[in-house]
Formats: C-alpha cells, sequence, structure tokens
C-alpha cells in the first residue's frame, strides 16, 4: 500500500437499531497526497456526510481505519478542522469571538496572546471578514457565516480541512464567490482538503481528484476521477474547455445514468 | 371599481431641477422629536390602561359603596389606610411596621431562599440533562415531588428547623427549584448537535464546555425557569409568612385580618401584587441582557 498524507483504509459502517442492522458504507477506502483537493460526491442519502464524519473522529467506523499522517484516527480534533453544512457559529460569541475560541484552544500553549489575536485577525482577513469582527452571527448573511466558519476552520492549522456540504446552504452567485475564494486560499495555504458535494460543477471546479460514491444502502465507491485542469482555475474560461466539460459529463454520466438516485424502497 | 379612475396621466411627470444630493447624514433627527414620539408612544400605551382601571375603580366603588358591604370602597379604603399607604417607611415596635419594611423582609427571605433553589436548580438540572443515568434516577422523584404544594412542605421543614425563618426560607427553595430543574434539563438536552461537534473538534474539556457552550446555549431554558421560579416563590411566600409570622408582608395581610383591617388587606394586595410583577420583569430583563443573540442562530 501507498504511504498518503490520508488514507481511509476499508471503511465499513453499519449502524444498528435493535434487531436491524443498516450497512452505510462498505470497503471505502480513498487516499489523498498532501495539498489534494479531494471531492466525494453522490445522491443525498449515500453515507458521504457519514464519510466525513469518520474523517472528523465524530463517528466510529464500525471497522477499517483513518491513517492521518501515518497516525490512526478515532477522536475528533482540531488536526481534522470541519466546516460544517450549517455553519455552527455559536450565535453568543461575535465573529472574532467565534474564531479566537479555536485559535486560543489551538495555540493555548504554543502562542502569545498578542499572537493569537493577529492570528485570529489574519484568518478573518483572509476570508474577508475582519470588518465584521466585532457582529454576532445574526447579524451578518448566509454566505458571510459560512465565511467565518471557513476561517474558524483554518485558524486551526488543520492538516486536512474538512467541507461537508459548505456551499448547499447558500444561492448560487454567493455559492460561486465563495468557491473562488476556497479556491484562492487552498492555492496560497496548499492545504489538504475533503470536501462533501452533490454539485457536479463545484466538483469538478475545485478537485484535483473527484470521488464518487454508489447509492445506499451500503455504499461503496464507484469511481474515482481526475480531474487534470490546470491551476489557478477561473470558471468564466472552463465553461467551454474541453477537459472540463468531460470532466463532467462524466461526473454526470456517473449519477443520472448509472447511479440514479431512487427512493429508498421500505 | 371603475378602470377609468387607474388611467395614467398621458403627461410626463414635471421633472424636478438638478440638485446636488448631499452624501452623508442629512442630519440626525432632533432629540426634541425623538422625545416628542416616546411621549407619544407612551400616551398610546397607558391610555387604554388607565381608561380600564378607571372603570374598574368606578365598579367597585358603585358595588362597595352600600353601608351594608362587607368590603370597603376605594373611596373607604383611602381613607381608613391613609396613614399606611403615606408612612410606608414607618418603623415602630415588633411587627407594627411600615409596608415598605414588611416587603422589604419578605423580598430578604425570597432572596436567600431563590438563590438557593437557583443555584442548586441549575447544578441538578445540568445533572439531569447532561446525564441519562441521573436523569433515569432522578426525574421520577423531581416529577412527582414538583406537584407538592408549596405549603405542605412547612410543617416538615418547621419540626426540622424549629424555626420560622429558615423554614420560609425553606419553602421558597423548594418551590423555585422545580421549575428551574426542569427547564435546565430540557435546555441542556436541546443543545444542537452541531454546537457539541464544534466542542468535539476543538477539544474542549468539561470546564470549558460547561462554560463556553452548554451554559449559553441552555441560557434562554434556564431563564424561563427562573422566571417561573420567582413568580412561584413570591406566591409562596406570602402563604408560608402567614403561618410563621414575624415581620413580612404575608403575616401583615393575616395581622390585618385578624385585626378586621379590610382596607389594609386591600393595600398590601396591592403591594404584593406590584412587587411581584417587578420581580419577574427584573428576571427577565436579566435574561434578556444575557442571552441576547442566543434566540436565533
Amino acid at each position: 500500500m501507498t504511504k498518503s498524507y490520508l488514507s481511509l483504509e476499508f471503511i465499513d459502517k453499519s449502524f444498528e437499531r435493535g434487531s436491524t442492522r443498516t450497512e452505510v458504507l462498505k470497503q471505502v477506502s480513498v487516499s489523498a497526497d498532501k495539498g489534494e483537493f479531494i471531492s466525494i460526491i453522490g445522491h443525498s442519502g449515500c453515507g458521504k456526510s457519514t464519510l466525513l464524519n469518520i474523517v472528523a473522529g465524530l463517528t466510529q467506523a464500525t471497522t477499517g481505519v483513518v491513517l492521518l499522517d501515518g497516525k490512526v484516527v478515532d477522536q475528533p480534533g482540531p488536526d481534522r478542522a470541519v466546516v460544517f453544512q450549517n455553519h455552527s457559529l455559536l450565535p453568543w460569541l461575535t465573529v472574532y469571538e467565534n474564531v479566537r475560541l479555536a485559535v486560543d484552544k489551538v495555540f493555548s500553549a504554543t502562542r502569545r496572546k498578542r499572537e493569537r489575536h493577529d492570528w485570529t485577525m489574519r484568518n478573518l482577513e483572509l476570508v474577508q471578514m475582519a470588518h465584521a469582527a466585532d457582529k454576532r452571527p445574526s447579524e451578518v448573511s448566509g454566505g458571510m457565516k459560512q465565511r467565518v466558519g471557513i476561517a474558524r476552520a483554518l485558524a486551526m492549522e488543520p492538516k486536512v480541512l474538512l467541507l461537508d456540504e459548505p456551499f448547499g446552504a447558500l444561492d448560487a452567485l454567493t455559492r460561486a464567490h465563495l468557491q473562488d475564494q476556497v479556491m484562492q486560499i487552498h492555492a496560497t495555504l496548499g492545504n489538504t482538503v475533503l470536501m462533501i458535494t452533490h454539485d457536479v460543477d463545484e466538483a469538478v471546479l475545485l478537485s484535483d481528484r473527484i470521488v464518487m460514491m454508489t447509492n445506499g444502502p451500503s455504499s461503496r465507491i464507484g469511481e474515482i476521477l481526475d480531474v487534470p485542469l490546470a491551476r489557478p482555475r477561473r470558471r468564466i474560461e472552463l465553461a467551454s474547455d474541453r477537459t472540463y466539460l468531460k470532466c463532467r459529463e462524466a461526473v454526470l454520466k456517473f449519477l443520472y445514468e448509472r447511479h440514479r438516485f431512487v427512493e429508498a424502497a421500505e | 371599481m371603475s378602470v377609468t379612475n387607474l388611467k395614467l396621466k398621458p403627461q410626463a411627470a414635471p421633472q424636478p431641477p438638478d440638485q446636488v444630493i448631499p452624501l452623508g447624514h442629512p442630519g440626525r433627527p432632533g432629540t426634541d422629536s425623538r422625545l416628542a414620539r416616546l411621549a407619544a408612544q407612551t400616551v398610546t400605551n397607558l391610555v387604554p390602561l388607565l381608561v380600564t382601571l378607571s372603570l374598574f375603580l368606578l365598579a367597585w366603588q358603585l358595588i362597595c359603596s352600600s353601608p351594608a358591604s362587607s368590603l370597603p370602597a376605594p373611596t373607604r379604603v383611602l381613607e381608613e389606610s391613609w396613614d399606611l399607604i403615606v408612612h410606608p417607611f414607618y418603623t415602630g415596635q415588633g411587627v407594627d411596621q411600615g409596608l415598605f419594611w414588611h416587603v422589604f423582609a419578605s423580598l430578604q427571605r425570597v432572596a436567600l431562599g431563590y438563590a438557593m433553589a437557583a443555584v442548586v436548580g441549575i447544578a441538578l438540572g445540568v445533572l439531569v440533562g447532561q446525564s441519562a443515568l441521573a436523569m433515569r434516577g432522578l426525574d421520577p422523584i423531581f416529577q412527582v415531588l414538583r406537584t407538592v404544594p408549596p405549603l405542605a412542605w412547612l410543617p416538615l421543614s418547621l419540626a426540622a428547623f424549629q424555626d420560622g425563618n429558615p423554614s420560609a426560607i425553606f419553602v421558597i427553595f423548594i418551590t423555585a427549584i422545580w421549575p428551574i430543574i426542569i427547564n435546565t434539563a430540557v435546555g441542556i438536552r436541546n443543545i444542537p448537535q452541531d454546537y457539541q461537534n464544534v466542542a468535539k473538534v476543538l477539544r474542549l474539556n468539561g470546564f470549558e464546555y460547561f462554560g463556553k457552550i452548554m451554559l449559553p446555549a441552555a441560557a434562554p431554558y434556564i431563564f424561563t425557569g427562573l422566571r417561573i421560579g420567582i413568580g412561584l416563590s413570591w406566591l409562596a411566600i406570602v402563604a408560608a409568612e402567614m403561618l410563621i409570622g414575624g415581620v413580612g408582608i404575608g403575616f401583615f395581610i393575616w395581622d390585618a385580618w385578624n385585626s378586621s383591617l379590610i382596607s389594609d388587606i386591600i393595600v398590601a394586595l396591592i403591594y404584593v401584587g406590584i412587587v411581584g410583577f417587578l420581580l419577574d420583569r427584573l428576571i427577565a430583563l436579566i435574561g434578556r441582557a444575557i442571552t441576547r443573540g442566543t434566540a436565533n442562530s
């Protein structure tokens, strides 16, 4: 087995409720190199969020292991910062305090107060939210909240950034803007990113590789697609790019021809 | 409606001459106009209240004005209890005190009993909300005990403390604690999974989780419990003081009844009502100040 930075090896996950046992994931193996941007795409209910939670350590795999930088992942931690779908900012803290909480926790021993303040502001500036540092989450828009969520995750200096459908709840224009910002941050910081999405364009635009999941229950990896597009990528130029279109077609075909979404028959 | 009325005028609207639109604030609305608006608002809010109050007093006056009436009319209350009304800070011997001192004594008991109930109640609520085991073990007991009427605890606490004052405080404590426990527990149990996930990813320890996530997230529920608790405390103290005696608004009412001073009772009731209202508002205000921004995420 090749040594990757992040590797998920033969993950099985099943939930047991009483006597019924539901298999969600079956034999899922993914690996990512350092700095790679990987998307996991699939229809809803295919267990992609469960997979992300396993990497985050919020859920335990039934069998199989997750290795990050040579170490087994068995509990949540700031080295795998998560950007949650619904931002999950603490509403009683200001934008600044939300990020500062993470900074204080992660760097309490290694950085001084002054440095922690600067680092908090640096990350807010990175997502262009420094101007709203003293606002509460309820006072800023949905896209801004998500940007703060991203700043909070980045501020932890994670080894892997986990994005759980981070733009799912946003309108198309805000989403595009945030995608560009994430691409820029990825280009600047070179993070390793694992992103869950159900948006084909988003997956092709952002990722180096796209992991396509079959329908649940007991989803497997159906196909892994390389996206050989040079960076930096610009969405307008790509709109007519042949490689882009081919990748897009491949994902669409997978999702809508071979693994069409079927309502789970009870 | 006839359609012809809606016809637009064919001529173009007269164009105003070009103007320079000043940037920035075109001058703040003056303090005067703001004050005027505030005054107008107060009047709109107060007038209906004043109307109902006068109607109520009028009806009371009409019903109780016959000499055979067993209850005094408002004018008689004023006449008979004038000393009591105008000298709230009077100090005399023993229980012969102005109404302020009676209320103050009652408030002291409530403050003590309620403060203890708040601390113990929130602690127990956190325990029950946090641990399924504690929930199974304690919740049925709470559910049974909370239905015991406050005054039923009084004989037992008199037997335990052998003294009136601590017994009254205990009655307040035991009355106020149930809604605080139950609401806190509900608040803790309803902490969104998202916040718990954030805490897990950040690896917050027990204390940090308690202070930074649990208390703020449950605060709206806790304050609901605290608000119900203060209302019940005030209800219970009046009843308890009737039985234990000494200085206090409850005993004052009982004493007035024993001396057939019905007008004094009415004045005291107004005091009880207003103080209870202020207590409720006070807790609501503190709650709103503390939980600012928590309600919507």
